[in-house]
């Protein structure tokens, strides 16, 4: 039933290119953008036109980018369809941030060929390539869902699974309930138990979430900030991890903000070194823009890197830095062993509670591998399975989780408005679907078996 | 052999699918012929005495809507009438009767005698008459030759019936009558593929000897509601119900006698429902359950037979004595007649197409048990599409096909041929994906108009109808306008009724979509005592308050018939379609789909397939195209 909903995709290719284009095809395409979109309304506008405007998150306004939106209406289009582009320029992250806003308001991701898939069912492309295309589909779904079944970790799929379970049971509940009024093994399912039932699974997909969140972090590189007094070396330090491991993604500078990237791979680790008003100019971050505000562009960083002179005594400036970032993930440098120790190394330690503490002179290039493992160490124990990683950055996945969670907020609304348990199901089972997406289990049977293997039922 | 005359439609049974079949079939303009093996036994309830329930309440009425006889006829016989669910949501709420067996096929054979177009006669049908892949018409016992451009089977359990009791089995129909064994033998030298399923009943006791002190009573509702849109007069006078319960003595007697279960000593190879097991199987299957419901029923109101609800069984009869002497109030129960397990023979239904007309032999349509189904009421609803399609290729009218947004028949019929079935399939509300749109109190507003159009319904009846939807549009218009203020007298109503204060004036209309306020408070805020139906104030009721999400099914309805409208040619050749997996070919070979959305509700085609016969579809469409324009 999903073959004719609207698609979203990523069209340009991932990382490379100044532009990333998320394209749009479907009946509601138009709709969808227009959820995203802060501008003129797209649901108006003429077709074949070319607008600007901003992409901002759904709950809090924020703005995510700057864009130009195309908006094409069908027939005119390549799929024959509406279809609506949007051209970006920030990095992945936000591309990606596109892609799944557009999947949150209802779109669906679309499958590898599907477009043109599309394009040739609404007689766009030429007949001779109908066997090619027949082709394309088989082997891409082929692929496309061995990847799919790689990619899920065989503790996703038991969790999922579990959950799956936890909501067929409750529904085979209300189900029986329904389908055999008199039978009195099990008592009539309340409000108050399904309550308590949804919210237990709605954590658990909550959680999840969260995980994806953290998985999308090792996709796209661990936002790391370098911070610290002007002259302890903080350029040393980015030019040291930079050239010490090749960078995966050169400059990509924004158009929107003065932001230079550097993406570098540590010990399996990604990396994104921010340099967020721009260390190599003014060296100086906190000098720059002030206490205040850098605990604000700290807080948005993943990792910081704060660099400490050793031959230098700790100022105050030093112990605000270290008292900002003592409950975050951090990595403590003492820079400039090579000179005098002035610093005393154990107030550091003291101020910084247990936090990772390396000592390097990034001139004579010693230390550099402590530094490493510091940082390999940091990621892999602080809490962050590597292993759980790979498929919760499925886009796919998240989707349907999200969707999952969205269904499961609707039955708990209905639950606080007093529906009855057989309209509040409707939403649990299909929540239950999604989750069976995730996995590739979608046999509509199995609520029945479910129902006669749980009760005793019959006449 | 002699030519006994030409008919347009044959229907061969008369239970509860031929019945609604010869019925339909009759209305719709057809010369009709219905043969039964006794016409003492029309439309004879063979297992328990009741008609309804949830889903199956709702075919019913569906039935009903479409100009049959199931509703008409339980309305004047039912001895208790109940509303279930009562509770619960609108979407599942269903009626239930319990009907008088002996007066129940007394009034439907009444019904059908009065039918200008149908001729009824006693006679056991051995053979069909086929000619190059057309029925032609059938043969019987006596030799008699009947023709007709039409021919329905429905046949029930007769086909190869055995009827087993412990270790005794023999050849039988449902309770002694005769079995159909010929038929069957031709079926399969046709080239049927058939499957062996097997059901069960529990025994009967005189109600004399029943102790009901030591039982629950089971009364009907104080105002009975009633099946179909036409019944006007309700019966009042009703009898009651009785519920007891198993003990461990009972378990232990069914534990001890296991061996001798026709079900556990392997003599019964057919496959059984598992919503309808034996109480043998649920001791079993069950068995940290300490006792089991026990419903007692009586079989009509001038018997003194009771039907032993719950209680299904094959193990031998004094085994069945002693069981039932274990249960409270039954100490001294008298069996009248004993529980059986019964296999017999079905189609695969697979090989029908969504008309329930045969893939392979034109003209013929199978309905009810012999499709693999089990009930009274998801035989009757067979029957029928199988009487108003048969009809229609007999005098070249125009068929119907019931989507699964449209009725539960459609849910039914679709799953049948589409799916198959490996056990005896029964309806539950949960089979069906929009159960909210699939309601009982709307099933004269999903179907009346397709009756009437089809001829099914008389113009009396359908004027009747458009007046109650006017009414209906009428009051929700009346009660949109009417704005209600928020003062003491409303506040106390509403508190009492457990909702919060109203504080803003409201329209009476959003003030219904409280989940408690009921059209029955709208008309105590109002003072009023509105002289309108009740069905058209549940109307109202029920699509103001759920308005959201019926709105909701309604768009999923809307994408599923994008699918359902995606028409897969006739002469589709999957065996040139390049990609598709082999499992999925062979089903789509199979079952021969009408439409993509049928298609991909087939288990072992998956999205990839259906995508691939997309563009197939779709490069048939573009090449004709591209004829049509050089």
């Amino acid at each position: 039933m999903m073959e004719l909903d609207t698609i979203a995709a990523i069209s340009t290719p991932l990382g490379e290119g100044a532009i990333a284009i998320v394209r749009l095809s479907g009946d509601e395409a138009l709709t969808i953008a227009n959820k995203m979109y802060r501008g003129k309304d797209l649901t108006t506008v003429d077709s074949h036109t070319i607008h600007y405007g901003r992409i901002v998150e759904p709950d809090t306004e924020e703005m995510i980018e700057e864009v130009m939106v195309s908006v094409m209406r069908e027939p005119k289009t390549f799929t024959r369809e509406d279809v609506v582009e949007i051209n970006c320029h920030g990095g992945l992250a936000s591309v990606n941030r596109l892609l799944e806003l557009a999947l949150y308001h209802g779109a669906r991701l679309a499958e590898p060929g599907e477009f043109t898939k599309r394009a040739f069912l609404n007689g766009r492309i030429d007949l001779s390539q109908a066997e090619a295309v027949m082709d394309l589909i088989r082997a891409k779904t082929d692929k496309a869902m061995h990847v799919a079944v790689r990619q899920l970790d065989g503790k996703l799929s038991k969790l999922i699974t579990r959950l799956r379970q936890q909501l067929i049971e409750t529904v085979a509940h209300v189900e029986v309930n329904i389908d055999y009024p008199e039978y009195d093994d099990v008592e009539e399912m309340t409000l108050n138990l399904l309550k308590e039932r949804i919210a237990l699974v709605s954590d658990e997909i909550i959680k999840l979430l969260a995980m994806a969140k953290q998985g999308k972090i090792l996709r796209e590189g661990i936002s790391t900030a370098i911070i610290g007094r002007p002259n302890v070396g903080k350029s040393s330090l980015m030019n040291a991890l930079v050239q010490e491991n090749k960078a995966i993604v050169t400059d990509i500078p924004g158009t929107t903000r003065d932001i230079i990237e550097e993406y570098v791979n540590v010990r399996g680790v990604p990396l994104k070194l921010v340099d967020t008003a721009g260390i190599r100019e003014t060296e100086d971050l906190v000098e720059k823009i002030g206490v205040e505000r850098s605990r604000q562009v700290l807080n948005e960083a993943d990792l910081i890197l704060l660099v400490l002179n050793n031959n230098d005594v700790l100022t105050d400036e030093d112990r605000q830095l270290l008292e900002i970032v003592r409950d975050m993930e951090v990595i403590v440098l003492i820079n400039k062993t090579d000179l005098e120790a002035t610093l005393d190394h154990d107030e550091v330690k003291r101020l910084i509670d247990g936090k990772p503490v390396v000592t390097t002179s990034l001139i004579e290039e010693a230390g550099i591998d402590q530094l490493e493992q510091a940082i390999a160490d940091t990621f892999f124990t602080g809490g962050i399975e590597s292993s759980d990683l790979s498929y919760v950055s499925n886009a796919r996945h998240i989707q349907l989780l999200n969707q999952a969670k969205q269904s499961l907020s609707e039955a708990d609304m209905a639950i606080d408005s007093e529906m009855p348990l057989d309209l509040i199901q409707i939403d649990v089972t299909r929540a239950w679907e999604l989750l069976g997406e995730i996995i590739g289990d979608t046999v509509q049977d199995s609520l029945i078996d479910q129902l006669f293997s749980q009760f005793c039922l019959g006449k | 052999m002699y030519n006994a005359g030409h008919y347009d439609v044959i229907v061969v049974g008369a239970g509860h699918a031929g019945v609604e079949a010869a019925h339909a079939a009759v209305k719709r303009g057809a010369k009709t012929l219905m043969l039964s093996l006794n016409l003492d036994m029309i439309a004879f309830m063979p297992c328990n005495p009741s008609i309804g329930g949830p889903a199956k309440g709702v075919v019913v009425r569906e039935i009903d809507a479409l100009g049959g006889l199931m509703g008409k006829v339980i309305d004047k016989t039912y001895i208790q009438m109940r509303m279930l669910n009562t509770g619960k949501g609108p979407a599942v709420r269903a009626l239930r009767a319990q009907a008088d067996k002996p007066l129940y096929i007394q009034e439907m054979k009444y019904q059908l005698e009065q039918l200008d177009n149908l001729t009824m006669r006693q006679a056991m049908v051995e053979e069909l008459i086929v000619e190059d892949g057309e029925v032609k018409g059938v043969l019987t016992e006596t030799k008699a030759a009947y023709y007709a451009k039409s021919v329905i089977i429905t046949t029930g359990t007769f086909m190869r019936g055995r009827v087993i009791i412990g270790d005794v089995s023999y050849e039988s129909g449902p309770n002694n009558q005769r079995a159909s064994i010929k038929l069957a033998e031709n079926l399969e030298s046709l080239g049927f593929d058939i499957v062996r399923f097997k059901t069960g009943t529990p025994p009967r006791v005189n109600s004399r000897s029943i102790d009901y002190s030591k039982t629950e009573i089971q009364p009907g509702d104080d105002n009975p509601r009633h099946f179909s849109y036409e019944t006007t007069e309700m019966i009042v006078d009703q009898i009651p119900c009785w519920l007891t319960y198993t003990t461990e003595e009972t378990h232990e007697i069914i534990n001890e006698n296991l061996g001798l279960s026709a079900m556990y000593s392997g003599m019964i190879k057919g496959t059984g429902p598992r919503y309808c097991p034996s109480i043998e199987d649920k001791v079993v299957r069950f068995h940290d359950k300490p006792r089991h419901q026990i419903f007692l029923e009586p079989e009509g109101r001038d018997t003194e037979e009771v039907y032993v609800q719950g209680f299904s069984t094959s193990l031998p009869e004094f085994v069945q004595h002693k069981m039932l002497r274990s249960i409270p109030g039954l100490e001294e129960a008298e069996i009248m007649r004993s529980g059986y397990a019964i296999e017999y023979d079905a189609v695969v239904p697979t090989q029908l197409w969504p008309t329930l007309e045969v893939k392979s032999i034109s003209g013929l349509y199978t309905a009810g048990q012999i499709n693999g189904t089990s009930g009274y009421e998801e035989a009757a609803g067979q029957g029928l599409m199988a009487g108003i399609n048969a009809a229609a290729h007999a005098l070249s009218l125009e068929t119907l096909i019931l989507d699964r947004s449209q009725a539960y028949i459609g849910v039914l019929i679709d799953d049948l041929v589409t799916k198959g079935t490996n056990e005896p399939y029964r309806l539950l509300t949960s089979r069906a994906e929009y159960r909210l749109l699939l309601r009982h109190d709307n099933a004269d507003l999903r179907l009346t108009k397709l009756g009437h159009d089809l001829g099914l319904i008389s113009n009396e009846r359908y004027e009747s109808f458009e007046q109650k939807l006017a009414a209906i549009e009428d009051e929700q218009k009346r009660l949109s306008k009417i704005v209600i203020k928020p003062n003491d007298e409303l506040n106390a109503i509403l508190q009492e009724i457990g909702e919060t204060d109203l504080k803003e004036p409201l329209k009476a209309l959003e003030l219904m979509k409280r989940p408690k306020v009921t059209y029955d408070v709208i008309e105590r805020i109002l003072e009023e005592d509105s002289s309108l139906d009740i069905d058209v104030k549940e109307q109202v009721e029920i699509q103001v308050k759920y308005e959201g999400y019926i709105t909701k099914s309604r768009q999923q309805v809307d994408r599923m018939k994008k699918m359902e409208n995606k028409v897969i040619p006739e002469d589709i050749d999957y065996s040139a379609i390049s990609g598709l997996a082999t499992e999925a070919r062979q089903k789509l070979e199979k079952v021969r789909p009408l439409s993509v959305g049928q298609a991909s509700r087939i288990s072992g085609v998956n999205p990839a397939d259906v995508s691939i016969l997309l563009v197939y579809i779709e490069q048939g469409q573009i090449k004709r195209l591209s004829e049509d324009e050089r």
